[in-house]
């Protein structure tokens, strides 16, 4: 008996050794798994970079790695904080291995590039988790935004802030227009996910290359001081990338109190959360459709008026910006705003941070690799939670 | 003319219809694009899933046939079937983690694996040469472009157009994929595809691995994907980041629309339809700047794909009992 079970055992096939083998990493004890995560993360980190070369630079390292595995393993189960240690990590690696100056001037690009992506993850979340419309036009949302703040801001000669809330404004009555004309219909008939999909895609050509009519194809600058600075603490900012900072983060922290807090963000996240069971239990779903759609367009006016200030405006502005910003969402975990305001920040200060591995051209690769690092290991998000994937 | 709307009139110029150089030159195009989708019909109408990243393909076809040619001296012929070989290895690269997938991530995840492969030609010089791309990969093919051209002559034709060989060579390759896609689509293999597009949990309970299946027609794409690359390659007579935009696979999702879903002779007809359409716009004289032009082109195909998907989510010569998107 016992050496017919064995010698069944004896003939497993490969695929059922490496099945076994990935069972058992799976079921392997968190601290464990967690260890061998940052031992790998900063291995990796190492390699790409340099070794340490002092005595003083390896007991650093070890404090690192140590503190991290431990701060890991006691945040268990709490996915939003173990982001922040990673995080926190990789910060505290990169001062090791380079100097505080070059380190934050990299990590304040990353909060203006994090501010402007989570600004435009935030909406494009909200319609996909609402409307499971997987909207290809929102880049275009941003670079209408840029180009309605070029037409009051240069052609106009108003101040950038009246572009500003004209860009807000008149993207979110975009936003509107295209639900009226385009999306509830649609819903109407039960269109599928694909062809939803499609017609974004359609949308963004119609949108984007409306805007190359217009304004042809040059790089088009607005009306900002962009080599003025500001000295804080040795550290030379721009003058504009400090206003994006600081605009964005209040705007980020006015969201998502409102989410939390008003009655309107707490419908919007009902409906995200189960549309039938939301419009079941008496609100007003197209209303608050409605508002979702002025606030995820007029969010993505002010992100592409901001990225449109820091760099420079053309009509594949929002289109080059939009796979990151659907890396946010993904990370961040679909429908969950505040994932997508996290993920969005995070991933523009490691797509930053990034540059000191890979030339500057491949940053945005990075981002696309930990995404689809992310879809495979945890298609949730970071910060979602464990629905059908 | 004291007609106000004369600045408006359209002028056709009847004599642009017959230039032949022009018209060879667009039906390239059309077969290049028609090859492309043939691998997305596959996974598209076939097998239910959508890629997004079949430009990816159509970059690693073309690049590894570059470099192999140019950089390496392999041999041109030869370089082909390898350049096939590592298009399918990235489809199954990009398949494993991504086909387990829903719907709506594999198409963001697809999108994404095509963007990183394009910002790696532009950014690793060492191996792409960057935005400069790659030449000089080509001399084969010109030895036998040009003795198709001496045939050509001989039968009696004088002004071949120099492009008319790989004309010729680009739609014998995609007629043959098609006849060939189709035949295999009548298989068993073919067969079990669609039962996957129709209810995959169907397919699994008859003991199917429509993972695997999956996979396999992910492959097929690269293949078809990487064919592409190898006649935009020769057509350009350079390979260059730029040519990889995700607009292409954007481009090949509207001739498989126009065409019609679940039949490979569809992206004939929309391929020929489309190329046709946007470049003989070419011959219709606005008074637009040359970028307000090219900008409405793509305007026009933005709204055909609102317009195809609003009205007719089976493609404009697709059948409905057959596959419509949206269920």
């Amino acid at each position: 008996m016992e050496a017919g079970t064995l010698g069944a055992g004896q003939e497993r096939s490969l695929g059922e050794r490496l099945a076994n083998l990935v069972n058992s990493v799976n079921d392997a004890p968190f601290g464990v798994k967690a260890a061998a995560g940052v031992l790998l993360l900063d291995l990796v980190l190492l390699l790409a970079d340099r070794f340490p070369d002092s005595a003083l630079e390896w007991v650093a390292l070890v404090a690192i790695v140590a503190i991290s595995i431990f701060a890991l393993t006691a945040l268990e189960r709490r996915p939003a904080l173990l982001a922040v240690v990673v995080l926190l990590n990789i910060l505290a690696m990169l001062l090791m291995l380079h100097d505080l100056q070059s380190v934050s001037q990299r990590g304040i690009n990353g909060l203006s590039l994090g501010a402007i992506y989570a600004l435009g993850a935030v909406g494009l979340t909200l319609v996909y988790g609402i409307l499971k419309l997987v909207n290809f036009a929102h880049g275009e949302f941003l670079t209408f935004g840029a180009y309605m703040a070029y037409l009051v801001n240069v052609t106009w000669g108003v101040p950038l802030i009246f572009g500003i809330l004209f860009a807000i404004a008149t993207t979110a009555l975009l936003g509107v227009a295209l639900e009226k004309l385009m999306w509830a219909p649609m819903r109407g008939r039960g269109a599928g996910m694909l062809q939803l999909v499609l017609m974004t895609i359609g949308l963004s050509f119609l949108l984007r290359y409306g805007i190359q009519f217009v304004w042809g194809t040059e790089l088009r600058q607005l009306d900002v001081n962009v080599t003025d600075t500001v000295n804080f603490l040795d550290l030379r900012i721009g003058r504009t990338q400090l206003i994006v900072v600081v605009v964005g983060f209040v705007t980020l922290v006015a969201t998502g109190l409102m989410l939390r807090m008003t009655l309107l963000g707490k419908r919007m996240r009902a409906l995200s959360d189960d549309l039938e069971l939301a419009e079941a239990s008496g609100i007003d779903t197209s209303r608050v459709i409605l508002w979702t759609w002025i606030f995820a367009a007029g969010l993505a006016g002010l992100a592409g008026v901001f990225a449109g200030a820091v760099t420079q405006l053309q009509p594949e502005l929002g289109f080059e910006l939009l796979l990151p910003i659907f890396a946010a969402v993904i990370l961040g975990g679909i429908g969950n705003p505040f994932g997508a305001l996290a993920a969005g920040v995070l991933l523009g200060i490691v797509i930053e941070w990034s540059t000191f591995f890979v030339t500057p051209g491949l940053k945005l690769a990075v981002g696309f690799v930990i995404l689809i690092i992310v879809l495979i290991i945890r298609p949730e998000g970071i910060l979602g939670r464990a629905r059908t994937v | 003319m004291s007609d106000p709307l004369s600045a408006f009139h359209l002028a056709v110029s009847f004599s642009a219809f017959t230039d032949i150089d022009f018209w060879t030159s667009v039906g390239i195009l059309a077969g290049t694009y028609a090859i492309f989708a043939t691998g997305l019909q596959m996974n598209v109408g076939f097998t239910g899933i959508f890629n997004f990243g079949q430009v990816g393909f159509m970059a690693i076809g073309a690049y590894s046939m570059a470099i192999l040619t140019a950089e390496h001296g392999v041999n041109f012929w030869l370089s082909l079937p390898i350049s096939i070989l590592i298009a399918i290895g990235f489809g199954l690269i990009i398949g494993l983690p991504s086909l387990r997938l829903r719907a709506d991530y594999f198409a963001i995840a697809t999108i994404a694996a095509a963007e990183a492969i394009r910002l790696v030609a532009l950014n690793a010089r060492d191996l792409t040469n960057g935005p400069q791309g790659i030449f000089g990969f080509d001399n084969s093919w010109n030895s036998v472009s040009d003795s198709i051209e001496e045939f050509i002559v001989d039968l009696g034709w004088t002004d071949v157009p120099s492009l008319f060989p790989l004309f010729l060579v680009t739609w014998v390759v995609a007629i043959v994929l098609i006849v060939g896609f189709s035949r295999i689509q009548r298989t068993p293999w073919g067969r079990v595809l669609r039962a996957i597009r129709e209810d995959e949990d169907a397919a699994r309970a008859l003991g199917k691995n429509a993972f695997s299946y999956k996979l396999q027609s992910l492959a097929f794409a690269a293949t078809t994907g990487a064919l592409a690359g190898f006649v935009l390659a020769l057509n350009l007579k350079f390979v260059v980041p730029d040519e990889f935009q995700p607009l292409v696979t954007f481009i090949g999702y509207v001739v498989l629309l126009l065409g019609g879903l679940a039949n490979y002779w569809g992206v004939v007809v929309g391929s020929v339809i489309l190329w046709t359409v946007l470049e003989g716009m070419r011959f219709v004289e606005l008074p637009l700047s040359e970028t307000k032009i090219a900008a409405l082109r793509f305007m026009i195909l933005g709204v055909v794909l609102i317009g195809l998907m609003a009205f007719r989510p089976q493609g404009a010569f697709g059948k409905r009992e057959e596959m419509v998107l949206g269920d």
